[in-house]
């Protein structure tokens, strides 16, 4: 019977955390999971969808898709590669500015990448579709990389190369199998990103290369074939749900293998042959800035030479009022959005990573269902999402397609898995004895998590916060489908100018991402000093 | 009795970490569990404080059944062996950390953080950061830390272990002697004897979940148990009594039992000789056993050994 009762209070703590744990799962419910079946219903309702499926059409898209992001996905992992190495291990001048120049394509509007890459190619094609895309993911390589390697123990590497190895050799016998979790971790992050990119395949595919997403962007909005475009929202719910779920298993070998050390002791001068791999850094930075320089002097250089005057039509509706507000407004509107956002987010990403690491400690195998629910907006479409919206949303009290809540609402959808990335390893690393010592001091545990918790995740906190706050202000795939006309955010202005003809509209558009870029690029300075060394996953 | 544990069981699963053990500790005094590591004396330490909870059995305090009130109520302070200082707080916000829950007022708690950091001999350390301090520092201030609020009972979870050889000797005669002098009732978990020995008024060994054998250091000392625990109380080498001219059935010699005497009355040969700190040990070979001693002589030499009662402990 006493044995009876201690299995209970084990028991007792998961069923609490598995309480708390509906909140989130309500939120995903209610804002994720009900309208996108609600738009595979209406799919499947209509009949055809197993015909969609079989059609030799739309293998060749599925080929297409996979097909670059796996390039994509290449293109990246080669590229961070060198940076993570830089940044786990080298201590030279200048590496505040490699970390924050990474991090700034990761974190660039969608619509704002692809018209950079298309100031170099203006047709568009499939090379500058995956260079924008893994343009947009070496950071998330570099960072999850790095990250593990400025971690594990040098010592084993020193050991391989006494036993005889050369440099190379001992790279590739006992450093690489040791980041293998992190590479492929990373790389199954970025094969999800690539294979639901959504701006940068519009703006440079136009008509010609079309992906499963934009495809379903297409059928819905121009053609609405939702028999066709639930069929391709299938397809790619469950190809994510493959990738999540070896993501998670890679996740899981990771955290079981972190032999951890500090930073400091490991980071030193590079010397000999590391010196190609530090250049090749170098070089990588070099291509990551170049659309962002290419964009600026574009936004600067009209036929006539150097002008202001896409700034200046800034304050106007556009070329014979292509808008219904004027770029200042829309500018305004964003700031606003994003902000919303955020604080929903953080409000749910954080309640989320506390569930989380409660529920870990409790056992069983709830944590990771959670894990991987909370990032499953990240690779549904978020036209999907979108046009699911305008469908169940007004069954919520008061129509709620009209209210100011909803961009906001379906861009912390996508916001919230990279709060719940930044704070839960931090969340993670707190020795939980840490929590016990304060308990023996008299802290409740509500003390104990503000005395403790809180103060040891602030920074980490504070960085997601700036995070989330420049994805959403970015985000376009679902913000094209729900904001209206009269109160649109800047990515939605810039796609719609771009659209139109009018040197002033793509000079302003050009203007416009500019602007967007000098936000995203504050922020992020702002979250580099603000990072808490060696934490994050992205 | 301030302490007393009734038959407390812990169980994992399926392994059972803590079997059935009963310990009371008197108001005032400090009782060592002392056992080799996974013998689930971290486990029982954990269950005093209210971080595990016993399967069966309970943990009194003056008769009350504490099973109800959790680790924040308790009052009994805990001393990791790795400090957990609060990284976010500086000396001082650590030290005073316990009295602030307690609702202590600030004039009150400082002056009394003043006198902790006296009384652990840091004074002048109250606006240091805990990262920038050394191991016995952070001990020192983990101690300061657990004992400002006047905790009723001081749980020490292996509290010197992480520190080195020299400043552990160091710390084991002050933490001894802050616990006399503070009249604190305490239990301390630790697999050194030396440690036990040094600041426990008893001693409670534990094998395998279970306490074998309480009492005052110097008995558990000289009269081990049995042969497991006389082993783990450093004796290598089981004879019969008669060999050291003693009337019992059988005793464990350690190192420093033999030693060479020209008046003693055995004899054998040097097979072996190492340098310890303060002494040369050895490995004489008698009638074909091989026995260690101490002594200056040099491989090969047959030599005369006399023993030295001190370290001769009678078995069970």
């Amino acid at each position: 019977m006493a044995q009876a009762r201690a299995g209970l209070t084990l028991v007792s703590a998961r069923t609490g955390w598995s309480a708390a744990a509906l909140l989130p799962l309500a939120f995903l419910g209610l804002f994720f999971a009900w309208p996108v079946l609600a738009i595979v219903t209406l799919g499947l309702r209509e009949g055809g969808v197993l015909d969609a499926v079989l059609a030799g059409e739309t293998w060749e898209l599925v080929g297409f898709t996979l097909g670059q992001a796996l390039a994509s996905t290449a293109v990246a992992v080669l590229a961070g590669m060198p940076l993570a190495f830089v940044l786990a291990r080298c201590r030279i001048r200048g590496l505040g500015f490699v970390r924050a120049a990474v991090m700034v394509p990761f974190v660039l509007p969608t619509v704002v990448v692809g018209l950079a890459f298309r100031t170099f190619w203006p047709d568009g094609g499939v090379l500058p579709i995956v260079l924008a895309n893994a343009f947009f993911n070496v950071a998330v390589v570099a960072r999850t990389v790095g990250g593990l390697w400025a971690h594990t123990d040098r010592r084993a590497e020193d050991a391989a190369r006494a036993l005889g190895a050369s440099r190379p050799r001992a790279f590739l016998s006992v450093v690489l199998p040791a980041l293998a979790p992190a590479v492929g971790s990373a790389a199954a992050v970025v094969f999800l990103f690539c294979a639901t990119s959504f701006g940068v395949v519009l703006v440079l595919g136009g008509s010609r290369y079309r992906t499963l997403e934009t495809e379903i962007y297409l059928r819905t909005v121009e053609l609405f074939d939702l028999s066709g475009a639930a069929a391709l929202s299938l397809l790619q719910f469950a190809a994510v749900l493959a990738v999540l779920v070896l993501g998670a298993l890679a996740r899981r070998r990771r955290e079981t293998a972190l032999s951890l050390r500090g930073r400091e002791e490991l980071a030193r001068r590079p010397s000999g042959g590391e010196w190609y791999v530090v250049l090749a850094a170098f070089a990588v930075v070099a291509a990551l800035l170049t659309p962002v320089v290419g964009l600026v002097t574009r936004s600067l250089s009209t036929r006539d030479g150097w002008s202001l005057a896409g700034y200046a039509a800034l304050a106007t509706r556009g070329d014979r009022g292509t808008l219904a507000v004027t770029g200042i407004d829309a500018a305004l509107n964003s700031v606003r959005t994003a902000f919303d956002a955020t604080a929903v987010a953080l409000v749910v990403g954080v309640f989320s990573a506390v569930v989380l690491v409660g529920l870990r400690r409790a056992g069983g195998r709830f944590a990771e269902v959670l894990d991987t629910a909370l990032m499953l907006p990240l690779g549904v479409s978020a036209v999907t999402v979108g046009f699911g919206y305008l469908i169940t949303m007004d069954a919520l009290p008061g129509d709620f397609r009209t209210s100011p809540l909803l961009v906001p609402l379906a861009q912390a959808l996508v916001v919230t898995p990279l709060v719940v990335r930044m704070v839960l390893p931090v969340l993670r690393a707190v020795d939980e004895r840490l929590r016990q010592a304060a308990a023996t001091l008299g802290a409740s545990p509500a003390r104990v998590w503000r005395e403790v918790d809180l103060p040891l995740v602030g920074r980490s906190l504070a960085a997601a916060a700036g995070f989330g706050y420049v994805v959403a202000l970015g985000e376009f795939g679902a913000t094209s489908f729900l904001a209206r006309p009269e109160s649109p955010t800047l990515p939605v202005v810039i796609a719609r100018l771009m659209s139109r003809p009018g040197e002033l509209n793509s000079q302003m558009a050009y203007a416009a991402c500019a602007l967007l870029m000098v936000v995203t690029v504050g922020c992020v300075l702002l979250i580099e000093r603000l990072r808490v060394p060696s934490s994050g996953e992205f | 009795m301030a302490l007393a544990l009734g038959s407390i069981t812990v169980r994992y699963g399926r392994t059972t970490a803590v079997d059935g053990v009963s310990l009371e500790v008197a108001d005032g005094e400090v009782v060592a569990l002392l056992g080799p590591s996974g013998c689930g004396k971290s486990t029982l330490l954990r269950t005093v404080a209210g971080l595990e909870k016993p399967s069966a059995g309970a943990v009194r305090w003056d008769g009350a059944d504490l099973a109800g009130v959790p680790v924040h109520r308790r009052g009994f302070g805990l001393v990791f062996q790795d400090g957990q200082l609060f990284p976010h707080r500086s000396v001082a916000g650590n030290v005073a950390f316990g009295l602030r829950m307690r609702g202590v007022d600030r004039e009150e708690r400082d002056k009394r953080v003043v006198s902790l950091l006296e009384l652990v001999g840091l004074d002048g350390y109250a606006d240091r950061r805990v990262t920038q301090l050394s191991g016995g520092e952070q001990q020192r201030v983990a101690l300061a830390r657990a004992l400002a609020p006047s905790p009723r009972l001081l749980l020490l979870d292996e509290p010197l272990s992480a520190l080195d050889r020299a400043l552990r000797e160091q710390l084991a005669v002050d933490l001894a002697r802050l616990l006399r002098e503070s009249a604190t009732t305490a239990l301390v978990v630790t697999h050194d004897h030396d440690e036990a020995f040094t600041l426990a008024d008893r001693v409670a060994i534990m094998s395998r979940g279970r306490v074998v054998q309480v009492g005052p250091p110097a008995e558990v000392w000289s009269a081990p148990v049995d042969v497991e625990t006389a082993k783990f109380l450093g004796c290598g080498k089981f004879v019969p009594g008669s060999f050291v001219g003693l009337d019992v059935a059988r005793v464990g010699l350690r190192a420093t039992a033999l030693r060479v005497d020209a008046d003693g009355p055995l004899s054998g040969t040097v097979v072996e000789r190492v340098h310890r700190r303060d002494h040369v040990r050895l490995l004489v070979e008698i009638d074909g056993e091989e026995y260690e001693a101490v002594g200056p002589v040099s491989v090969g030499d047959r030599v005369r050994l006399a023993i030295d009662l001190d370290g001769v402990a009678r078995v069970g």
